[in-house]
């Protein structure tokens, strides 16, 4: 039967559930990305990320939180200008970062 | 009578002028060694010391009083130090030699060079000061590039070349957090009118009192804290300057326009020290700074034979954390000396 509701899933993170295999892949990839201390110099930088909400701060926290549909579509809107690898104060090489995504990341959604 | 054991101190400020006047009371001739021409180094500069906003320059004369029988050297460098049997012969660039069992090395840090963050724009756009040009400003009241009757917005920068790999200085300065908040303070007092904004990365207020410090800050200031490191300074036509940077908390590019900018330059270890550590191969510690024995439970004693460190050489420090080390670091070497 149906009543035109139904219940939204739940928006919160359950560590529990989250399977990181594909972050490991990213993470032996990318020694680097457990560096990020989220300072929020790359999205403050970045020239995509006020209009396509690209931000590589939220997109390794969002992967980190096993929201991957998220991060992807957040990876979308980078146009690979490196500006945010200039800025990092940890050094991290976020563009070939973002590369490593799609790569491990973009395989399914293809 | 024996006459007294010398014993060098390289650096007279607050580490060296309190290990001075320690060692005076233990029965020792302190010879501190002092490069610039006056006593107090960076706390002779400063105006006020959190956390009761006590005046640096009592905290100097107290101590210049205390060591003003030990013999004082200033505007004089070390030429070289070399190793004899049992004791190190200290050759100073006036001319005069000591020999000591004993080199207390109390040479304390540097501030980073604000201008290497090129995109804070220090020494490109007037509006933007460091931590030790608006203690200046209090101390003094001169200072042209700020102007006294229209501020109305002043941001403050924290980990300017700390915690920040590119500018290799990877650590934190450990006193920068609550400098700027008490900075922050200062200048809202001053400005009552103006807005003031932090833009911190973390917040770490270790020391006594100093949450109450933040949050005094907080709720009787009204200083607004953005968590966000920034990423770029530019100017405007007005001659104010454009902050951007992510407010991290709300997930948005934030961009705010002051009239003042000063950056927490971070602290690094001072390169003089490098520099005469080199003379007699004193290890340096991963973080640049001089190599303690250990760690946790000898912090005062160097790796070599009658070399002893007090004060930020070995690391960021906070005054009374120095004081206290400077005295342990006097204590150290009386029983070093006992034992001999």
């Amino acid at each position: 039967m149906d009543f035109g509701f139904g219940i939204a899933p739940s928006s919160a993170v359950n560590l529990d559930s989250v399977d990181l295999e594909k972050f490991e892949r990213l993470h032996t990839a990318e020694p680097d990305v457990y560096k990020c201390m989220a300072c929020g110099s790359c999205s403050a930088t970045c020239i995509a990320g006020r209009f396509s909400g690209m931000s590589v701060r939220k997109v390794l926290h969002c992967l980190q939180r096993g929201k991957e549909k998220e991060a992807v579509s957040m990876v979308k809107g980078c146009m690979l200008c490196g500006k945010c690898s200039m800025v990092c104060p940890r050094g991290i090489n976020t563009r070939h970062v973002i590369l490593s995504i799609c790569r491990i990341y973009g395989e399914e959604t293809k | 009578m024996k006459p007294k054991e010398n014993i060098v101190v390289i650096g007279g400020g607050i580490a060296g002028l309190e290990a001075a006047g320690q060692l005076l009371k233990l029965g020792y001739n302190p010879i501190v060694i002092e490069k610039q021409d006056h006593l107090g180094g960076h706390v002779a500069e400063w105006n006020r010391l959190f956390p009761d906003m006590t005046p640096a320059s009592e905290v100097v004369k107290r101590l210049i009083d205390q060591s003003s029988e030990a013999n004082i050297f200033l505007n004089t460098e070390i030429l070289f130090i070399n190793r004899l049997k049992d004791r190190y012969n200290v050759m100073l660039s006036n001319g005069i030699s000591i020999i000591a069992r004993i080199l207390l090395f109390t040479t304390g840090f540097r501030l980073f060079d604000a201008s290497k963050k090129e995109e804070y724009g220090y020494g490109v756009y007037d509006q933007v000061i460091t931590n030790r040009d608006l203690e200046h400003w209090f101390n003094n009241g001169n200072d042209k590039r700020i102007d006294a009757s229209g501020m109305k917005a002043v941001g403050f920068v924290h980990c300017v070349g700390s915690r920040d790999e590119k500018a290799r200085n990877p650590q934190c300065s450990k006193v920068c957090c609550i400098t700027a908040i008490k900075q922050a303070i200062e200048v809202k007092q001053k400005f009552p009118e103006a807005m003031v904004y932090c833009f911190y990365m973390d917040l770490r207020m270790f020391g006594k009192k100093y949450e109450d410090f933040y949050i005094s800050a907080q709720r009787d200031y009204g200083i607004r804290f953005i968590r966000g490191r920034v990423s770029e300074v530019s100017e405007n036509i007005d001659g104010k300057v454009i902050v951007k940077a992510e407010d991290t908390l709300a997930g948005k590019p934030v961009k705010v326009t002051l009239d003042l900018l000063v950056l927490m330059s971070g602290i690094v270890c001072n390169p003089d020290s490098a520099k005469i550590t080199g003379m007699i191969e004193l290890p340096l510690d991963t973080d640049g700074f001089l190599k303690s024995r250990d760690n946790v439970a000898d912090i005062t004693a160097s790796p070599k034979e009658g070399v002893f460190y007090a004060g930020s050489c070995t690391g960021p420090k906070t005054v009374p954390e120095t004081l206290a080390e400077a005295r342990s670091a006097a204590l150290e070497i009386h029983s070093y000396l006992k034992e001999k």
